[in-house]
């Protein structure tokens, strides 16, 4: 199909043989269930900034603010529940994960076509079971989006409800990683070898193999607590022979390694972007293909460093810690690779390549106040305070989150046929980085100072920076209202967006615009790598 | 990657069914004896041995190609590096 006829079709935005909602919410095209997931997940993603906007507004100033302790304390967990479980495990894998995966392998669709509706049907159900739990039974949450016992045992808000929708929100993404590995396994075209996968596909894969082996256990860990609030049981309960220092085990087997589901596919993201607007190819292919897999063997292994000041032995202390420094290496091998790609490249600073930069600097700052709670000693004084909040958001907001507008400001386009206006773009990525850091650093230096997380209250001295921390964040959401608000007006009104001109040589870049359903008319020959600009008929 | 289908005797199914039998009643009867620290290792090696008998048999998996069993094995390596992790905790508290 030449590129005309595919714009005049609409590609796969009309050609479905089915008309009306229905050909959306049970078509098995990938594309259209990640455009599904897309929207639920910015909806979500929009959501949570509503709530953390108002978490931070409480915090402007000590005492009562604008809410009540119970409601603040239902803020900041349905805060997280909506951030964690509803916006960015599904974010980049199951959205742009499944709008790209298949064209860059060169394949028609995933493995599992209906499989892949399923797992966007389960997580629906399970974000509105989610939903439901906060407006009926005892109310929403107030646990933390960590669910510790022995409270969320005995707390007459809605906990139940809300963990079982959390259960079968991790069956959707178990089903997306079993599709995933299948597809990378079995789907790729002709000549496309493991050394030809984009790097983005890299990091599917081992985001899709962490989300196979781990999500199982926090759907046990959950269920124990559902059993334990209904039955009784004991489990987690030193009175009667349980231990409720396992609870914290269970749950963080599965919830660290969640968080490298959460970032690693926004590392693919960047080691796409990055080759394709510095006009070279990637330094170190191989090295972060690898460490993509290494990342998600060895953060696996490190979930006790959640649990230094939880009365776990000393023995399991140094173990721990000494594995989570492990888990620096092959992250420092990518942020290598990235900035070795970039030297003596053409770089062309376009809104996706911004994204992409200020995603190494803050994923660093991330990274590196990391260190400080992966080591014990210095954990014991930051731990349960600001500066982990600030961490966290560096890594999983700096990081994933600058990752997701990076992959919507590159990839958006394509499969809109329109593109947005890059001035405001420009502009929102401003605000995004000059507010995100304002709060967030800021929040570091509290936690430094000994500001505790999750305290409706706090003493005096920590006023000033409180307010600095809340002026960030009118600057944060209003460059995320820009940004989303650009993206929206471009993408249905914007200038037509044709052909490829960001020149990247990945397979999806070679298709018509937008891609049609069935993506390829025939099946694609891969002759050359995934970032071998030379040759590979880019203008 | 060739699938062949692979039918197992009732005799085989009988005996990998007795042995799962024995290694059940073996489970209980370690936990009459005072082996400490070494009575959960015990009765993992035996669930592991039982879960063995099932994926090998029950579950065909003797028989899949080498690619299936390797996935298998990182499934299974993994659930053992989950709970010996733990270990490094609960027995040295």
């Amino acid at each position: 199909m030449s590129q005309d006829t595919a714009m005049a079709q609409g590609g796969f935005w009309r050609d479905t043989g089915r008309s009306g909602i229905g050909s959306w919410i049970f078509s098995t095209d990938h594309k259209r269930i990640g455009m599904m997931y897309l929207y639920c997940v910015l909806s979500f993603f929009l959501v949570g900034v509503v709530l953390g906007f108002l978490i931070r507004l409480e915090l402007i100033a000590p005492g009562p603010t604008i809410v009540t302790a119970q409601t603040y304390n239902a803020l900041f967990t349905v805060h997280g529940v909506v951030m964690i479980f509803l916006f960015i495990i599904p974010g980049i894998p199951a959205s742009f994960g499944n709008l790209v995966l298949p064209i860059q392998l060169g394949a028609r669709d995933v493995a599992f076509p209906r499989v892949n509706l399923l797992s966007w049907w389960l997580y629906a159900i399970g974000a509105v079971i989610v939903l439901v739990s906060l407006f009926t039974g005892g109310g929403a949450p107030d646990t933390g989006w960590t669910f510790y016992v022995p409270f969320s045992a005995r707390t007459s808000t809605n906990v139940s409800l809300a963990v079982f929708g959390v259960f079968v929100l991790g069956f959707s993404s178990i089903l997306t990683g079993i599709n995933f590995i299948t597809t990378i396994h079995r789907m790729r075209a002709p000549g496309m070898t493991w050394t030809r996968l984009p790097l983005f596909t890299w990091s599917l894969y081992a985001t899709a193999w962490v989300q196979v082996l781990a999500t199982p256990i926090i759907a046990i860990t959950l269920l124990l607590v559902v059993t334990e609030r209904i039955l009784g049981l004991g489990l987690f309960d030193p009175n009667r022979g349980g231990d409720p220092v396992m609870y914290q085990h269970m749950f963080w087997i599965y919830s660290h390694p969640a968080v490298y589901i959460m970032i690693l596919p926004g590392m693919g993201v960047i080691s796409d972007i990055i080759p394709v607007f510095s006009r070279k190819p990637i330094f170190g292919y191989k090295m972060i293909a690898f460490s993509s897999l290494a990342i998600a063997a060895a953060g696996s292994a490190v979930w006790g460093h959640h649990m230094y000041t939880s009365g776990m032995s000393d023995l399991g202390v140094l173990v721990f810690s000494f594995l989570t420094f492990i888990v620096a290496i092959p992250s420092a091998i990518k942020v290598f690779n990235w900035v070795s790609t970039m030297y003596k490249g053409s770089i062309s600073l376009e809104a996706p390549m911004l994204f992409a930069l200020s995603f190494i600097l803050l994923f660093s700052i991330g990274g590196l106040s990391g260190l400080i709670l992966g080591a014990a000693a210095t954990d014991i004084h930051v731990h349960d305070t600001h500066f982990v909040v600030g961490h966290f958001h560096y890594v999983m907001f700096g990081g994933t989150g600058f990752a997701f507008f990076a992959a919507a400001h590159y990839w958006l386009p394509k499969y809109y046929g329109r593109r947005y206006k890059e001035k405001p773009a420009i502009f929102g990525w401003i605000l995004m980085f000059v507010g995100f850091n304002v709060m967030y650093f800021t929040m570091q230096v509290l936690g430094m100072e000994g500001m505790p997380r999750r305290y409706y209250d706090y003493l005096p001295e920590f006023a000033r920076l409180n307010f600095v921390a809340t002026v960030g964040s009118w600057i944060l959401v209003a460059g995320i209202v820009i940004v989303v608000w650009n993206l929206w007006r471009g993408l249905f009104r914007g200038e037509p967006f044709t052909g490829n001109p960001w020149g990247g040589a990945t397979l999806e870049w070679s298709i018509a615009t937008p891609p049609p359903t069935e993506n390829f008319d025939e099946d694609p020959v891969v002759t050359h790598g995934p970032y071998e600009f030379k040759g590979a008929g880019i203008p | 990657m060739e699938h062949t289908e692979h039918i197992l005797s009732y005799g085989k199914l009988t005996a990998v069914w007795v042995a799962l039998l024995v290694l059940t009643a073996a489970t209980i009867m370690v936990t009459r004896f005072e082996l400490g620290v070494w009575k959960v290792w015990a009765a993992l090696a035996i669930a592991s041995v039982k879960s063995g008998l099932v994926i090998a048999f029950f579950m065909h998996m003797k028989y899949e190609p080498r690619l299936f069993r390797i996935i298998l094995f990182v499934a299974l390596f993994t659930l053992a590096g989950f709970i010996g992790g733990t270990f490094f905790d609960v027995l040295y508290r």
